[in-house]
């Protein structure tokens, strides 16, 4: 049986802008970020990264042009964090991947802007669950393309790391310049950080600031209205009592 | 990367260890020659006496570089399955590669007394059982192959060579119970291995494979450390999936399946020596590994073939029992005392 989620999607992504995806479960979030990021194929319709085409690029290209940080991945925790940070440069560099003073420049600066520079001689198996996802967000960083795609970067993480990945995220694209889209639940937070979100629903998608969804009010209609309604004074959602 | 600085002297001293056992391996046996014989066996001096300058040239230089052969080749096949499946439980026989061997083999060794006597001469030929097994792996790496370009799923090929395994198993099983028992005997001595029959031209050939295997193993260093993320990075870090898969696959079948048309299936090397090996240099990056893995194949398969010789005694015993005597023990061991495993 074929399921149709969301349709009819157009959405642009300016440079250094921080957006956030959000949408009930199984909205098809994920299919969207993958099919961005070249992960899956595309189902239908035309994805264009810098006026470029997404299916005329080939794969090595693409890897120049996305990448991704994605959770739950069969990844070896036996790599320490330089070593699977430095994976981020495979892109770049030669046959065998030999890393030059070029790209050991862009792993340092990337543990410089997540500010994990003391965790990089540590194993993956070492690390918290907040900290491998700051060490997979600087591969990517180090990974050096123009968009970087991030499914659900905050799972498994307590409220104050949350905010702090999306802390991150948000400095990350000031100083950067890099455009960034993440999949999210934690709409409260995205609300308070992001510059635009996009909200996927069944039949439309609807995106633009903080701002302009609040004052279209979208988010009152999102989930069933029998628990949580959006309480647009301190703008985020409230359990009815 | 600072890892190949910090490696090399270690990746020496096993290189060291490999010849230190080659020479130990050529020194013992049935008759034990002293080391400064070897070296006048080499450099066409006097030797102490001239049948020991036919035992080391004819047999047992022969039989060391058989093994060094089969270890290593073995060894890099397991590591390419574990990481290509990102599976610790995998071995160069996941894809059923030595089922398919033994098939072949079951049914030139077995088959005959079942389907009359048109093949009983084949019997009599020294190279029908390696054409036999090398007809059987490659019949179920096509199957494997041609599954692959189909699936998507790594994990789908995993299952269907482990469903070829059984399937060929299963031949096996029924050709063996109408077997008479000396045409019986003869598949299982088979299946226990063996690296002494070999001549030097069987010896060029199973290391014109295996040069290629390693060279295609070699190509894929790259991308077997980004298959470390998983295969979702690794495609959104530029790496074809399925071609490297392709090539991965291809590389173990031509390692894996000579090995086993020339001294049988012998199965733990290849499982055991790449966490042996992970123990020992913590270390996953497939530029150390896959030379550390080479020479620890090496070392393990020479000394196993040193105790199977039983020095100073006229028995052999089955090089594929005593693989798993010596190496088990040792994995077992390795993963207790560091109670940590590392994949």
């Amino acid at each position: 049986m074929e399921t149709l989620i969301a349709s009819n999607i157009s959405i642009e992504i300016g440079e250094g802008e921080l957006v956030a995806l959000v949408g009930i479960n199984g909205v098809g979030k994920s299919t969207l970020l993958r099919s961005l990021s070249g992960v899956q194929e595309l189902l239908k319709g035309d994805i264009r990264i810098k006026g470029k085409p997404l299916r005329s690029l080939s794969s090595e290209k693409l890897s120049e042009l996305i990448s991704i940080v994605l959770t739950e991945q069969p990844i070896s925790k036996n790599l320490s964090v330089f070593e699977l940070i430095a994976l981020g440069r495979q892109p770049y560099t030669n046959w065998i991947g030999t890393l030059t003073s070029k790209d050991l420049k862009y792993i340092q600066n990337a543990l410089k802007l997540v500010d994990i520079e003391n965790l990089q001689h540590k194993k993956c198996y070492e690390l918290s669950d907040g900290q491998l996802q700051k060490v997979l967000i600087a591969r990517a960083i180090a990974q050096d393309t123009p968009l970087v795609i991030l499914d659900e970067p905050t799972t498994h993480l307590d409220i104050y790391h949350q905010a702090y990945i999306l802390k991150l995220l948000k400095k990350l694209t000031v100083q950067t310049k890099k455009s960034i889209l993440f999949a999210t639940h934690e709409i409260n937070l995205a609300l308070q950080l992001c510059d635009r979100i996009i909200l996927m629903e069944q039949n439309k998608v609807s995106i633009g600031t903080p701002k302009q969804l609040i004052e279209e009010d979208v988010f009152s209609k999102m989930f069933p209205s029998d628990l949580i309604f959006f309480d647009k004074i301190s703008q985020s959602f409230k359990i009815k009592t | 990367m600072p890892n190949q600085k910090k490696y090399t002297g270690l990746l020496v001293l096993l290189l060291v260890v490999v010849i230190l056992t080659a020479l130990v391996n050529i020194s013992l046996g049935s008759v034990n020659i002293p080391l400064m014989d070897i070296f006048s066996a080499f450099f066409k001096e006097e030797v102490s006496s001239d049948s020991w300058r036919y035992i080391i040239l004819e047999y047992r230089l022969p039989k060391v570089f058989t093994a060094i052969l089969t270890g290593s080749g073995l060894a890099v096949s397991g590591l390419l399955m574990q990481t290509l499946f990102r599976n610790p439980l995998a071995g160069p026989y996941v894809l059923g590669l030595s089922s398919g061997a033994s098939l072949g083999v079951a049914l030139i060794l077995m088959g005959a007394s079942l389907f009359g006597g048109t093949m009983a001469g084949l019997l009599f030929s020294k190279w029908s059982l390696v054409i036999a097994s090398s007809i059987g792996s490659l019949l179920v790496l096509l199957a494997v192959l041609l599954a692959s370009s189909k699936l998507r799923d790594t994990m789908a090929i995993l299952i269907i060579g482990l469903m070829f395994a059984s399937l060929t198993a299963a031949i096996v099983s029924v050709l063996a119970y109408f077997s008479p028992a000396a045409q019986l005997q003869q598949y299982v001595f088979w299946s226990f291995g063996s690296l002494g029959n070999l001549s030097w031209e069987e010896v060029l050939i199973l290391s014109i494979f295996w040069f290629i295997g390693i060279l295609l193993a070699v190509t894929c260093i790259k991308n077997l450390n980004t298959l470390l993320l998983g295969e979702q990075y690794a495609k959104s870090l530029g790496v074809s999936i399925s071609r490297n898969r392709m090539v991965i696959i291809i590389a173990t079948s031509l390692l894996a399946g000579s090995i086993t048309a020339f001294a049988g299936p012998i199965a733990f090397v290849g499982l055991a020596v790449p966490h042996l090996i992970r123990q020992v240099i913590p270390v996953n990056d497939h530029r150390i590994l896959l030379p550390a893995v080479i020479m620890g194949g090496a070392i393990l398969m020479l000394v196993c073939d040193i105790a199977a010789q039983l020095p100073g005694s006229q028995y052999t015993l089955p090089i594929n029992a005593i693989t798993s005597l010596i190496g088990a023990p040792v994995v077992i061991w390795l993963l207790i005392r560091k109670r940590k495993f590392l994949f």
